[in-house]
């Protein structure tokens, strides 16, 4: 598949999280929308590995170049998981503060 | 267009219909269901462009894990249709406007871009993606991001469990 294809579409994914992230106003929602614009980047990291391989492969057959974006995905997974665990403790801190999970009740850190 | 491509236009198009439907949902549910959806057809890419371990780390992690994670948080504070803060109008209209001139943007950049003119990404060859190509520089040349990774992990255990406890 030609890369433009990838790229259209992983902007895709990202400008709808982006969009998510400005217009809801549920702190959990924005939360899955970051979620999406780092799936929407995991995937363009794999693309561009897999086009890398196959530019190095027609040089040297059992080149293993472009195996590090793919271990890049892989550890923006793990550092992933590690944000979401914090993320939603501290939600669920701010939703047994103030009952409601509202961001425009965020808007100030004290009180 | 043979096989690939009807595949990788379904696989988008459900990405996109996903991802779209997360957004405009008000029960909150249903958009870590719809989200669910959006992560199976970025596996599907995976698997399309033979990143087999990928794709399964990412049904397992995301789909399996992060989102039965965020499904209990919600079910737990109750939230429903009832309880979802609703947005000013003209804000959402001033969201969806900035996020789209980003993405139009960024489209006619990368359309006129010379070093994406005629690259492709390999799809169904290739053996990067398979586990033990990938275990291999795991654990030779990613060694020490990969040790730092697990403190981070039980950084971030230790976290939670401190901001989760009733102070």
């Amino acid at each position: 598949m030609p890369i433009q294809y990838y790229i259209f579409l992983c902007l895709t994914l990202f400008s709808i999280g982006i969009i998510g992230v400005l217009t809801r106003r549920n702190a959990i929602i924005v939360f899955m929308c970051v979620e999406l614009m780092l799936n929407a980047v995991n995937l363009l990291l794999v693309a561009f590995s897999k086009m890398h391989h196959g530019a190095a492969a027609t040089v040297d057959a059992a080149t293993t170049a472009g195996i590090d974006g793919q271990l890049f995905v892989f550890f923006i997974m793990v550092v992933a998981a590690a944000e979401v665990s914090v993320g939603l403790a501290i939600i669920v801190m701010m939703f047994r503060n103030i009952h409601s999970v509202d961001i425009n009740f965020l808007n100030r850190l004290k009180n | 267009m043979n096989i690939t491509q009807i595949l990788f236009f379904l696989l988008s198009a459900m990405a996109i219909f996903s991802a779209i439907m997360v957004l405009v949902s008000r029960n909150p549910v249903h958009s870590v269901l719809w989200l669910i959806a959006v992560f199976f057809a970025i596996s599907g890419h995976y698997i399309l462009l033979n990143a087999q371990f990928l794709a399964i780390v990412n049904l397992i992690v995301y789909a399996g894990a992060i989102m039965v994670l965020f499904l209990f948080v919600i079910m737990l504070m109750n939230l429903n249709k009832d309880t979802e803060p609703k947005k000013n109008i003209w804000m959402k209209l001033a969201g969806v406007v900035s996020g789209g001139c980003f993405l139009m943007v960024l489209i006619s950049l990368v359309r006129q871009a010379a070093d994406m003119q005629g690259k492709a990404a390999q799809t169904g060859v290739g053996d990067i993606g398979l586990i033990k190509n990938l275990g291999k520089a795991l654990f030779s040349d990613f060694v020490v991001p990969f040790e730092i990774s697990s403190v981070l992990f039980l950084s971030a255990m230790v976290g939670a469990v401190v901001i989760g406890k009733k102070a």
